[in-house]
């Protein structure tokens, strides 16, 4: 770039732009404004929360987005289905083979060719997006310990996580962002090899959950500073439209896994965690963050199924064209479509509206997972500590990414 | 349920007048109801046994564009106990889009009616915060018509890159 960016500064630019809901017209005497974000780690993100305390206790909690807004639905609008995959995977970036599944399944169920893949492309995506769904839920509870003041669990987590990136760079020539999936088949085949290696980190993985579970869901201190905080009923998490282990945590068996069952998980065999409110109040953050910590137990499960289908059934075959059913052209008659699937944070729906004639769509909107899940924070973190606040906003898990969009 | 027992199901309780008909070529099927008659039909399907729609997945707001001078919202039902779907289509005068909001019903509703204001300029009545939610709150226009035009600059900074500035 020739040049750097121009910037008129103003004192009041910011309250321009982002202006405070609470002024001193509508605070009390004893509350005070507390402004978190939007450069702040545990934020988990561009986030700013504008948090009213009264003392250390948390009055209301006013969150302010869009400082990741990167207007996917306007750039959808002039981008074909297929060049819409690079944005999806730009909206969670820590689970993109999630997203860019969900996008292509929408797309495939518009042109009527979702029966036409064959089984072993549907494998391979159900391979990828479970090793994805597996990086992500580390992710969140690496990061959640960190946010409380667990260390250990963050880097071991992190340095596991690695491991799939570099299973998925292999498989797909990136490291977060993919474009694997593609409408009607995938980028390529696995690589050879890939089916061992894989089988490889599944048997070292299986210890280190079992260390997981010592070293920080049971442990004292974890248990204390979750158990019983932020405690969020079923009633008012479906109210909210909150979905995913979050759901779950509040203790409803709710999984598109199961629910829809769509590509080939009907034909897996696994289980659907949920909260129980074992160490305190069902739906508390300790529930939301065990149920993460069983789905990857369950996601190891499925793809130890997947590698075996992979290997059997299903082999690799000199002649096996993974693009066999690609089409020539996307371009889905006229209709408005919603289709939606399990991500990692929960149910991501894509609205479609096509007219026919381009394979552009007129309107695509995304509904995040992220986004809806936020929207729940300043019900559940009212009458807490400013603490514990940190620990809520930990455990509803929402990438930023996905929630501005 | 099929569509037609769901239009049935709701003509029975709030008259003839208030479903305008079923919309083609959609998944899941969608009804487009009379825009006075969206809440009550909203609140309706949400409290009644045989509907059940106690989720709202997705409020969507379309642009129809100048021509045809009109904004539609879509709102995404589920229902997880019995399992079924719809959606539901309302039309909106596009000088002046207004509706009711959902917000009293789902509290989804909340932040997606703020992010329909916020890029297509839909105002949603009795909504409890109407702000811009993605936007900064001094943005002029909304970015999601039809006929939108960028401004050039936001507060000094180019919002348009230069063709030599490209990288």
């Amino acid at each position: 770039m020739s040049q750097a960016i121009e910037y008129k500064y103003h004192p009041s630019n910011l309250n321009e732009s982002a202006p405070n809901v609470y002024t001193e017209k509508n605070l009390k005497t004893e509350e005070m404004v507390l402004n978190i974000g939007p450069q702040h780690p545990s934020t988990h993100g561009v986030l700013r929360l504008e948090v009213v305390t009264d003392g250390e206790i948390v009055v209301d909690v006013v969150p302010h987005l869009g400082y990741l807004h990167r207007c996917f639905e306007k750039h959808t609008e002039s981008v074909s289905f297929i060049g819409g995959i690079p944005f999806v995977d730009r909206m969670d970036y820590v689970a993109a083979m999630n997203s860019e599944h969900a996008w292509v399944m929408g797309v495939e169920k518009m042109l009527g060719i979702e029966n036409d893949i064959p089984k072993r492309v549907e494998y391979i995506r159900v391979l990828v997006a479970e090793l994805n769904r597996i990086a992500s839920h580390f992710v969140a509870i690496g990061t959640y310990g960190l946010d409380i003041g667990a260390f250990t669990p963050f880097l071991w987590l992190m340095r596991d996580r690695e491991h799939i990136l570099r299973m998925l760079e292999w498989v797909s020539g990136a490291r977060m962002l993919y474009n694997y999936i593609w409408v009607g088949g995938l980028f390529y085949d696995l690589p050879v090899g890939f089916e061992e290696k894989c089988l490889e980190f599944v048997n070292y993985l299986k210890p280190k959950l079992a260390e997981l579970d010592n070293v920080l869901i049971g442990n004292k201190i974890f248990v204390e500073r979750t158990a019983n905080i932020g405690v969020l009923s079923r009633d008012l998490a479906i109210n909210y439209g909150v979905t995913g282990p979050i759901l779950r945590g509040s203790g409803l068996k709710y999984d598109l896994r199961k629910v829809d069952g769509y590509s080939v998980y009907p034909e897996l065999d696994f289980e659907v965690p949920i909260g129980t409110g074992k160490m305190g109040t069902t739906g508390d953050c300790w529930d939301r963050t065990w149920v993460r910590v069983e789905e990857v137990k369950q996601s190891v499960k499925i793809i130890e199924q997947c590698l075996e289908k992979l290997t059997g059934d299903y082999k690799r075959t000199r002649d096996f064209d993974p693009r066999s059913a690609v089409p020539k052209k996307v371009r889905p008659k006229a209709q408005d479509f919603y289709t939606r699937s399990e991500n990692p944070k929960g149910e991501l729906g894509f609205f479609f509206r096509t007219d026919g004639r381009s394979d552009v769509p007129v309107r695509c909107k995304a509904r995040g997972c992220s986004f809806s899940n936020l929207s729940v924070l300043a019900d559940i973190s009212r009458g807490h500590m400013i603490a514990d606040l940190i620990a809520i906003i930990g455990s509803l898990d929402f990438v930023m990414g996905e929630v501005d969009r | 349920m099929d569509i037609q027992g769901f239009k049935e199901l709701i003509e029975e309780k709030l008259g003839d007048e208030s479903v305008l008909g079923v919309v083609e070529n959609s998944t899941p099927a969608t009804l487009e109801v009379r825009t006075e008659k969206i809440l009550e039909v909203l609140d309706f399907l949400h409290s009644s046994d045989q509907a059940y729609f106690d989720m709202l997945s997705c409020i969507t707001a379309i642009d129809n564009g100048p021509e045809v001078n009109s904004m539609e919202v879509i709102y995404t039902l589920y229902s997880i106990p019995l399992e079924h779907s719809l959606m539901l289509k309302v039309t909106l005068d596009r000088e002046n889009p207004e509706v009711e909001s959902a917000t009293q019903i789902w509290k989804t509703a909340n932040w997606h009616e703020r992010e329909a204001y916020d890029l297509f300029g839909i105002k949603f009545l009795n909504h409890p915060d109407l702000r811009r939610i993605l936007m900064p709150a001094d943005w002029e226009g909304y970015p999601l018509r039809k006929d939108y035009v960028e401004p050039q600059e936001y507060r000094g900074m180019k919002t348009i890159r230069e063709e030599e500035d490209r990288i």
